[in-house]
């Protein structure tokens, strides 16, 4: 039955009733989830990319303000000596010196030189590691920026000395003629300073002038695009002092994220630049996460909505065939019931006809024994005659007692039986047929059975329904029926075995199917030994079967006997 | 002397005819009925029936209702039930009200002249007895 709801399941009805489970399933748990899992995803998403970039804004203000004081300080400390000393004073090389080393002790190798340079450019005094004392700067743009303002700050420059490095410069007056004491910064020093914020695999930090050049070593991998940087600029002005943010994508394809920020009273930017994935490298991974999840969830749902489905349809499916195996059997009952009824009502009324007829035959044969037929020469043939009626009489009451005896309505009342003549009861009716289909039937009774407890009606049906399909497939060429009962331990045992064709070893297991049939359709309805198969099982008994091709086929049915009466 | 005094009762009338005319030949006294009151009516004009050959289908009042009243008014009256076999339950009815046998429609006449022939001596015998044990009474009462 298992098998034949797998089957059933294949139908089209049932594929689409599964089909539906499953997208029903899917949707009403999909619909919901998705909708949330899709919030939950958009809002997490803002929040942790709002959190990410507030705290590298946060980081390069901070670095920001990091390398303007620095800048501030190397200013300032110039600014000190030359308010507290003059040209004349300055000019002393071995003071300079002093002043030198004394900053060099304070500050390490930040400072690289002291120069004093006057108005036309020549330097009057030098300490530091170069060869430049008398070196003319007139020429040099940062000299000529320089001595245009009180303060001043160089970009990077490779200048005399061919290295790059840059220069603060403060100018102060003397005698009425402007001078200048510079220092050069140590350019690895303040590399390292701005160079140090490092966040994430790749983000780095670098400084520009306004002509986009490199004001510190320039990082490997990035290659500058004028035209964004000079947006950036652009950007940056107008933010003051605040933060500008751009997105832009390298040469490679890959999405880079840059924070600006003016230093250097806006001659510097200070540019952050970090790969946008590495920046938000926990949001990925938890969107990575959140997506396997999903997927291994949606995944799992889509296994149990089909399985679970496939489970209920085929339940429904076997709940359905045996619905209509029940139909079937109510109807199939109703038939037999009504047969009943009308046979019971036809063999009763046929039967005073025939009692009056064979009355009258009788009578006529007790007139004919009067002495003056006697002599009649056709006393015999009379006589054959009326014995005649009388037998073929007999004959009817016999056909119509046994269809009475078979047609009552069924009825399930347990009583204890004979099996022997309840079987013999079956074949009386069976003969017949078996006579003109050319089979023999012999029957081999054990001797002795106990009495059965069951409803011989039923009982009835099942033997007539055996001996019937044995009789159909010996229908062709004849051949021999033979019932045997026996006590086998605590079971009564009937054999029904014919020497037809067999069954198909493919069809052997499925013999007790419900509707199960090899039979032309409309010939049979694939009940009769399943209808069997349940009355017999509900005697506490079974039915077994075993068949050759060629040989035959022999059904087995065992049938307990009440513990009281078995032993005996 | 006849073998018996008979009465046949059944509706179908051929039947009671063709039966009462063979039971005669067999030298038994046959009085025929087709419905129950008849045969109730019968039973009462002729004191002299010992058997009553009932058929257990009939319309009205049917055999186990008539052989209710033959026993309650004729207990001594043996009863023979004939039965188609669908009535073989009603015939098995009958015995337990007291009917002496029933018989198969249709039956071998000899068998029924069998059950007759018993079921008179059965009659016969009672009612010896109930003489027997009225004289007994009577002496017994002298004494």
């Amino acid at each position: 039955m298992i098998r034949d709801a797998t089957k059933a399941i294949n139908q089209p009805y049932y594929r689409s009733l599964t089909r539906n489970i499953i997208l029903i399933i899917i949707f009403v748990t999909f619909t919901p989830g998705a909708l949330v899992m899709g919030v939950i995803w958009e809002e997490y998403n803002v929040a942790y990319t709002e959190k990410v970039f507030s705290h590298l804004r946060e980081l390069v203000q901070k670095h920001r303000q990091n390398i303007d004081s620095f800048l501030q300080e190397k200013l300032a400390d110039i600014q000190l000596i030359v308010s507290n000393l003059n040209f004349e004073k300055l000019r002393d090389e071995r003071r300079l010196g002093i002043l030198f080393q004394s900053a060099q002790a304070l500050y390490g190798q930040v400072f690289v030189d002291l120069g004093l340079v006057d108005d036309k450019g020549m330097q009057a005094a030098y300490v530091g590691p170069f060869k430049l004392e008398k070196a003319n700067y007139a020429d040099a743009k940062w000299f000529r920026e320089a001595i245009a303002s009180e303060f001043y700050i160089s970009d990077v420059f490779l200048g005399l000395r061919g290295h790059p490095h840059f220069v603060v410069a403060v100018r102060h007056q003397w005698q009425g003629r402007f001078w200048i004491l510079r220092a050069t910064i140590n350019f690895e020093a303040f590399n390292t300073v701005v160079t140090n914020l490092r966040v994430g695999k790749t983000g780095i930090a670098f400084l520009l002038n306004r002509n986009g050049e490199f004001q510190t070593k320039k990082p490997e991998g990035v290659e500058l695009d004028e035209v964004a940087y000079g947006n950036f600029f652009k950007n940056a002005d107008v933010m003051e002092n605040d933060i500008s943010y751009v997105e832009s994508r390298d040469h490679k394809g890959e999405k880079h994220i840059y924070l600006g920020a003016l230093l250097n009273n806006g001659n510097w930017l200070l540019v952050f630049r970090q790969n946008y994935d590495d920046a938000l490298a926990d949001l990925i991974g938890f969107q990575k996460i959140t997506v396997i999840i999903s997927l291994l969830g949606g995944l799992a749902i889509v296994v149990m909505a089909y399985f679970l489905s496939r489970r209920m349809v085929n339940r429904i499916a076997r709940a359905d065939r045996e619905k209509e195996m029940m139909n079937q059997q109510v109807i199939e009952t109703g038939k037999l019931a009504s047969i009943g009824e009308l046979a019971a009502g036809i063999a009763h009324e046929i039967n005073n006809p025939v009692a009056i007829m064979v009355e009258e035959a009788g009578w006529i044969q007790d007139l004919l024994e009067e002495e003056e037929f006697g002599r009649s020469e056709n006393l015999e043939e009379f006589q054959r005659a009326l014995n005649q009626i009388n037998t073929q009489g007999k004959r009817c009451k016999e056909i119509t007692h046994k269809l009475l005896s078979f047609a009552r309505k069924t009825d399930s009342r347990v009583q204890n039986v004979e099996i022997n003549t309840l079987i013999e009861d079956i074949l009386g009716l069976s003969y017949q047929r078996a006579k003109y289909m050319n089979v023999a039937i012999h029957t081999h009774f054990g001797e002795d059975l106990p009495q059965v407890k069951m409803s011989p009606s039923e009982m009835q049906q099942v033997l007539l329904n055996m001996i019937n399909n044995a009789l159909d497939v010996m229908e062709k060429k004849g051949g021999t029926l033979d019932i045997s009962t026996a006590l086998e331990d605590d079971h009564v045992t009937i054999e029904i075995a014919d020497n037809g064709p067999g069954i198909h070893p493919d069809h052997l297991p499925r013999v007790f199917d419900p509707f199960f049939t090899t039979k032309p359709v409309g010939k049979g309805t694939g009940l009769g030994l399943s209808i069997c198969y349940g009355i017999i099982n509900k005697m506490g008994g079974n039915i077994d079967v075993k068949s050759a091709i060629d040989v035959g086929t022999v059904f087995k049915i065992k049938i307990p006997v009440p513990f009281e009466t078995g032993v005996q | 002397m006849a073998v018996a005094n008979v009465l046949l009762v059944d509706d179908e009338i051929p039947f009671v005819e063709t039966m009462t005319k063979r039971l005669k030949k067999r030298d038994l006294e046959v009085m025929s009925a087709h419905n129950g009151p008849d045969a109730l009516k019968a039973l009462e004009d002729h004191p002299g029936i010992e058997v009553v050959i009932l058929d257990v289908k009939m319309p009205g009042m049917d055999g186990i209702d008539t052989l209710k009243e033959i026993k309650k008014s004729f207990p001594l009256t043996e009863v023979i039930m004939l039965t188609g076999h669908a009535t073989v339950e009603s015939a098995i009815d009958g015995m337990k009200l007291g009917a002496f046998d029933y018989l198969m429609k249709p039956c071998d006449n000899d068998q029924l002249m069998e059950k007759v022939k018993e079921a008179a001596a059965k009659k016969q015998q009672h009612e010896n007895k109930i003489i027997e044990a009225r004289m007994k009474e009577i002496t017994s009462r002298r004494i």
